[in-house]
């Protein structure tokens, strides 16, 4: 049996059962009320596939940079890549919203919630990909760099051309399960009232009572964008696949 | 080539890894430095390779003293080619793309010209035909052939080689050794470190015997092999040439 088949058997199978257990819910679905709101559904999931795309490219970058600060001689970046890290994995996502809008945007003039919402979600999930690119630099052998000086590279060629394309490979199924979990915090954003796909849901709800009509098609749109995420993750795995 | 080392030493913490070693070659092609493991043959090869710096004392190389600062000795690997016991290949790409790198990253020339530069090297050495291949998909007498003709190939002024066949099978080991006498046959100098005996005397025009973190003997192959005047020397040959 092919894998894709196999995939396409258990996601049948799940899906059933799910509607089974649908129909056993007291009292009849109405979705009717859903369907008039569709339009929220759509701008919700589309302001969360914007925030997510930019926080994602941001958080890459963030969690790159951090990585090395963490790995440097100097004892001021590394204390400043230490700090960082450890202070945002350990606060919830929540309190550094809030602190991030009402405070420290405030503070700096910031007035835009969507950067703000984008910002503080990149600072949080960069965090996470800096210990994890900091976890692959270091997994490349000692003998790696050895080799690279002595064919004449310079430090940055040698980060560039023959660390940093291993490492990536080698961190590439977390950073995409971290990016996973970026889309699905992005989530937490309706708090700052950044009308994204979780707030627009949550008012068809308010507006319709009818609550599971409103969260299935929620999660409908997360799958639709974390599904594609994991297949172009796995599909770039294969294609840099370097052991025999 | 012709090598002077004065008084070098190198500590690594408190440990004392070469002693105020001194060495003076005549003019050479080939130098063979052998001894016991630990002895510092490899951390002497490190430094004549521009890859660490002495704690003390200067090497010479046809009057041009070796500067410790990092910047110079860039410039100084440049032009010098290095070969590792574990080949130390880019894994991540192909034969042909390790070649290719320095070429086009360190030596400045456009793809093209660095593709035309390494195929005749590649056909010599029966390797073409493999040149697409991955360093996994390579066996190790392969891999190891490649990583010496990733040095050769910028043409260096010459070659240090790091117990090329430690890592390999005999027959491996045969098949890279061959590679190294038709270098040296077509005038490459080099400075190898091996604990191939027989391949250390046919192939080496001088023989240094370090071993205690200095040159305990040094001198044309047969005399160090035949009489070594040193006991700890003549210990060793007793009991690897056995």
């Amino acid at each position: 049996m092919s894998r894709s088949f196999a995939h396409l058997i258990v996601a049948v199978a799940v899906t059933s059962l799910l509607v089974l257990a649908c129909f056993q819910v007291p009292g009849d679905w109405n979705w009717s009320g859903v369907w008039e709101y569709r339009q929220k559904f759509i701008f919700g999931w589309l302001v969360t596939l914007g925030l997510s795309l930019a926080a994602l490219v941001l958080s890459v970058a963030i969690g790159l940079v951090v990585a090395l600060f963490l790995g440097a001689r100097n004892p001021l970046l590394e204390a400043t890549g230490r700090i960082y890290v450890e202070i945002i994995r350990g606060t919830p996502l929540l309190v550094q919203l809030l602190l991030g809008f009402y405070v420290i945007a405030n503070a700096v003039g910031l007035e835009n919630r969507f950067v703000v919402g984008t910002l503080v979600l990149a600072a949080f999930s960069g965090a996470y990909m800096a210990e994890i690119f900091r976890g692959g630099l270091n997994a490349i052998p000692k003998t790696q760099r050895d080799s690279a000086r002595a064919i004449g590279l310079t430090q940055w060629q040698s980060f560039r051309l023959v660390i940093l394309p291993q490492a990536v490979r080698l961190v590439l199924p977390a950073i995409a399960g971290q990016l996973v979990s970026l889309i699905k915090d992005s989530s937490l954003l309706s708090v700052i009232a950044i009308s994204e796909l979780t707030l627009n849901a949550r008012e068809v709800n308010s507006f319709t009572y009818s609550t599971l009509e409103s969260y299935v098609p929620l999660a409908i749109g997360y799958l639709m964008l974390t599904l594609p995420l994991s297949a172009t993750s796995r599909w770039l795995e294969a294609s840099f696949r370097y052991e025999r | 080539m012709r090598l002077t080392i004065k008084n070098l030493t190198q500590t690594f913490g408190t440990t004392r890894v070469l002693n105020k070693l001194s060495l003076e070659t005549s003019s050479v092609h080939a130098l063979v430095l052998v001894g016991p493991s630990g002895g510092g043959k490899s951390t002497l090869l490190r430094i004549l390779a521009g890859l660490d710096t002495p704690t003390s004392g200067t090497v010479t190389f046809d009057g041009t003293v070796l500067q410790p600062d990092e910047a110079s000795l860039r410039i100084y690997r440049r032009t010098v080619g290095t070969v590792f016991q574990s080949y130390n290949l880019f894994p991540h790409l192909s034969a042909r793309e390790n070649l290719i790198l320095p070429l086009v990253h360190v030596h400045g020339l456009n793809r093209d010209e660095a593709i035309s530069r390494i195929e005749e090297p590649l056909r010599r050495f029966h390797l073409y035909e493999h040149a697409s291949k991955r360093p996994a998909e390579l066996s190790g007498g392969q891999n190891q052939r490649i990583a010496i003709l990733r040095a050769m190939v910028v043409k260096p002024k010459r070659l240090f080689l790091d117990e090329p066949t430690s890592a390999l099978d005999p027959e491996m080991t045969a098949e890279v050794l061959d590679m190294i006498e038709s270098l040296k046959e077509s005038g490459t100098d080099f400075v190898l470190v091996t604990h191939a005996m027989n391949f250390a005397r046919r192939v080496a025009d001088e023989i240094a015997f370090i071993g205690d973190g200095t040159a305990l003997a040094h001198g044309p192959a047969d005399i160090v092999f035949e009489n070594p005047e040193n006991p700890r020397v003549a210990t060793f040959f007793e009991q690897v040439l056995r």
